[in-house]
């Protein structure tokens, strides 16, 4: 095992496909002679060269369209959208293309496609740069959602997305990218689809994934210390989504929590509650809680921010309030 | 062009008026029901297809829009299998999950119909890409209309394969207007080969109603690009005889203007023409229509005897099984 960043983990990742499969290309906006916006691909272009290292115009629509197609023609594109933000420009390609092609076609061809992007706020970006849309994603059928919420899992997942025959999103959050952790180099693709328990506990299941991660595993060492025993599932995949590891959770603990950064209307939360509710409802000792973000265009004032988003505090005493009252 | 047999001049005659019948077919298969959804006709502007295909090979990809039956035909995807795949049959060309918008035949590089106006651009430039980055020597023909030019896809599309020096074929079939919306009324500069210049990329504007016209530009056109010259844009003006679906009242030009369309029928004015340098005659087209009429009829055949596809398969094909 090695220390590294989530940043290095997902380079690992990167160099390591690129060496592998003379398939594999990187594209995006400044991957190449910047080095990557949040610098992930750093040193890429100088060990693989330009033509498998490639800096694109500021047209995510076509460059992620052109990776569709640079997958139907046997290659396997690596694309780089600097932001899920500016995903928002690229969504007919994705929904109509991406997602589409392998069954409009009827089974004819695939779209052994990866995409990543950087997700999520907190670094007061204010509401143009501060979005949470891989639950959006999460929606459309055809397409795959990973969401790496360690270092070992950035690097992991992503090797095991370019194993994948179909479209496959990662959202790396942009709050983990200088966040350590320990990656074993030495091992193989992760497994898509497969939640994992980060904690064990008897009190209640708090259910995340990305960047929330962190903020749980804070809140539920905080909680520890006032004897709440917090179980944490990490679910890695929003679709497909491991909801056994999900349900044997909570039918030891009777209790859920979620935790997504993204509005509460319409969340990956709410759907992960509407499966413990049609497939767990008698396993539960009280309603499932959700904490989201608030339902706001994303401020640019510290404070305010911090308010918007899900923090360890507010984790922790949703926590609290879902527990019978003691003594 | 003077170096046109009889042979050449018959088969290029014969695939424009598969298209025309097989589309009246479909037509009046529309209106009994058989086929739904929506249903675009390419009469009127055969000549595009028939004449553009002449310069592209099997290793070619071709990536085509919701107006698609032509270039499916001329490609040599089976009337069968077209007809078939527009009744929602199983044994149509996808299986009958695409119907008429989305014909796919992967075994002939035919990469789709595609019914996002500039959707498709972008994957083109993709195909090219990788054709490049694998040192295939081929080109990716793109055809879309004037409606595209208008979509932020056209713009970054040429962009991208101009910088990239990619070879990539656009063919803009102009038939004047966006749906319903008439080129000049959606377009500052109507100079469709203009706005490709300005992105780097060399156009041409050819008569889409004659078809040796639309070949001798696509054959040069498509020699530059095989030959690494970067991108190219051909601009077919052609026109559409009937609505742009069948949903459309047509209330938006003139019949006058249609009528002068009309007496340039691409058919018509080739019919002419080889007539007149004496390469046909009146049993030539006879026995090609009855060529023509007796595939029709096998394809509909095909289409009425082919399966439904059972509901039992309804996820299918949404992901590639693999073995985890």
């Amino acid at each position: 095992m090695t220390k590294m960043t989530y940043r290095e983990a997902a380079r690992s990742a990167l160099r390591e496909a690129l060496r592998s499969d003379p398939r594999v290309f990187l594209m995006g906006e400044d991957v190449g002679r910047y080095g990557g916006a949040f610098a992930v691909s750093r040193g890429l272009l100088e060990e693989f060269g330009p033509e498998r290292v490639r800096d694109t115009p500021l047209s995510e629509n076509t460059f992620v369209g052109a990776g569709i197609g640079a997958a139907l023609g046997g290659m396997r594109p690596i694309v780089e959208v600097m932001t899920v933000n500016f995903s928002l420009l690229a969504l007919d390609q994705i929904v109509n293309n991406a997602a589409t092609l392998r069954h409009m076609s009827g089974g004819q061809l695939s779209v052994p496609l990866v995409v990543r992007m950087a997700t999520g706020g907190g670094r007061q970006l204010a509401a143009q740069h501060s979005h949470s849309l891989e639950g959006w994603y999460a929606h459309v059928p055809g397409i795959t959602v990973v969401t790496p919420g360690t270092a070992d899992d950035a690097r992991r997942l992503l090797l095991a997305a370019l194993r994948e025959p179909d479209p496959v999103f990662v959202f790396e959050h942009a709050y983990l990218y200088p966040m350590e952790g320990e990656v074993d180099e030495t091992a193989g693709p992760g497994e898509i689809g497969r939640a994992a328990v980060r904690r064990e506990g008897r009190d209640l299941s708090i259910i995340t994934y990305g960047g929330s991660l962190p903020k749980v595993l804070q809140a539920t060492d905080v909680l520890a210390t006032e004897g709440i025993e917090a179980e944490v599932v990490d679910l890695r995949t929003l679709r497909p989504l491991d909801t056994a590891t999900v349900l044997a959770s909570v039918a030891r603990t009777h209790r859920a929590l979620i935790v997504d950064e993204g509005w509460r209307t319409c969340s990956f939360a709410a759907e992960v509650s509407a499966r413990i509710m049609e497939r767990g409802f008698y396993d539960l000792d009280g309603p499932v809680q959700r904490v989201c973000s608030a339902e706001v265009p994303m401020p640019y004032a510290r404070h305010m921010e911090e308010a918007a988003l899900p923090q360890a505090a507010t984790i922790a005493a949703a926590a609290r309030e879902m527990l019978p009252r003691r003594g | 062009m003077t170096d046109l047999t009889r042979a050449r001049g018959l088969a290029l005659l014969r695939q424009m008026v598969l298209i025309r019948r097989f589309e009246e077919k479909a037509a009046e298969l529309y209106t009994e029901g058989k086929i739904r959804g929506f249903l675009h006709l390419y009469i009127g502007e055969e000549a595009v297809a028939v004449g553009a295909m002449q310069a592209l090979t099997a290793d070619d990809n071709i990536v085509a829009t919701y107006r698609e039956h032509g270039q499916a035909l001329v490609r040599g995807v089976s009337a069968g299998a077209v007809m078939a795949e527009m009744y929602g049959k199983a044994n149509g060309c996808s299986r009958g999950r695409g119907g008429s918008m989305h014909l796919f035949d992967v075994s002939r590089r035919f990469w789709g119909g595609h019914a996002i106006v500039g959707g498709s651009l972008p994957v083109a430039v993709g195909l090219a890409l990788a054709d490049h980055m694998r040192s295939r020597r081929a080109v990716t023909a793109c055809f879309f209309g004037d409606g595209a030019v208008a979509e932020g896809a056209f713009h970054e599309s040429l962009n991208l394969a101009a910088l990239w020096r990619l070879p990539v074929l656009f063919v803009c079939e102009n038939n004047l207007y966006a749906m319903g919306t008439a080129l000049e009324r959606h377009q500052a500069r109507t100079h469709i080969v203009g706005k490709a210049e300005a992105a780097g990329v060399a156009g041409d504007s050819v008569d889409g109603m004659d078809v040796l016209a639309v070949e001798a530009a696509t054959r040069r056109a498509a020699e530059a690009v095989r030959e690494g010259a970067g991108p190219r844009l051909v601009e077919a003006r052609t026109y559409r005889f009937r609505a742009h679906s069948m949903y459309d009242p047509d209330l938006y030009r003139t019949k006058e203007e249609i009528e002068r369309w009309k007496a340039r029928d691409p058919i018509a004015l080739f019919t002419a023409a080889l007539r007149e340098q004496g390469l046909l005659t009146d049993e030539d087209i006879a026995a090609l229509e009855a060529s023509v009429g007796a595939e029709i009829a096998a394809a509909v055949a095909e289409a009425e005897a082919g399966p439904w596809e059972p509901v039992e398969n309804l996820l299918r094909d949404v992901h590639t099984p693999m073995d985890r």
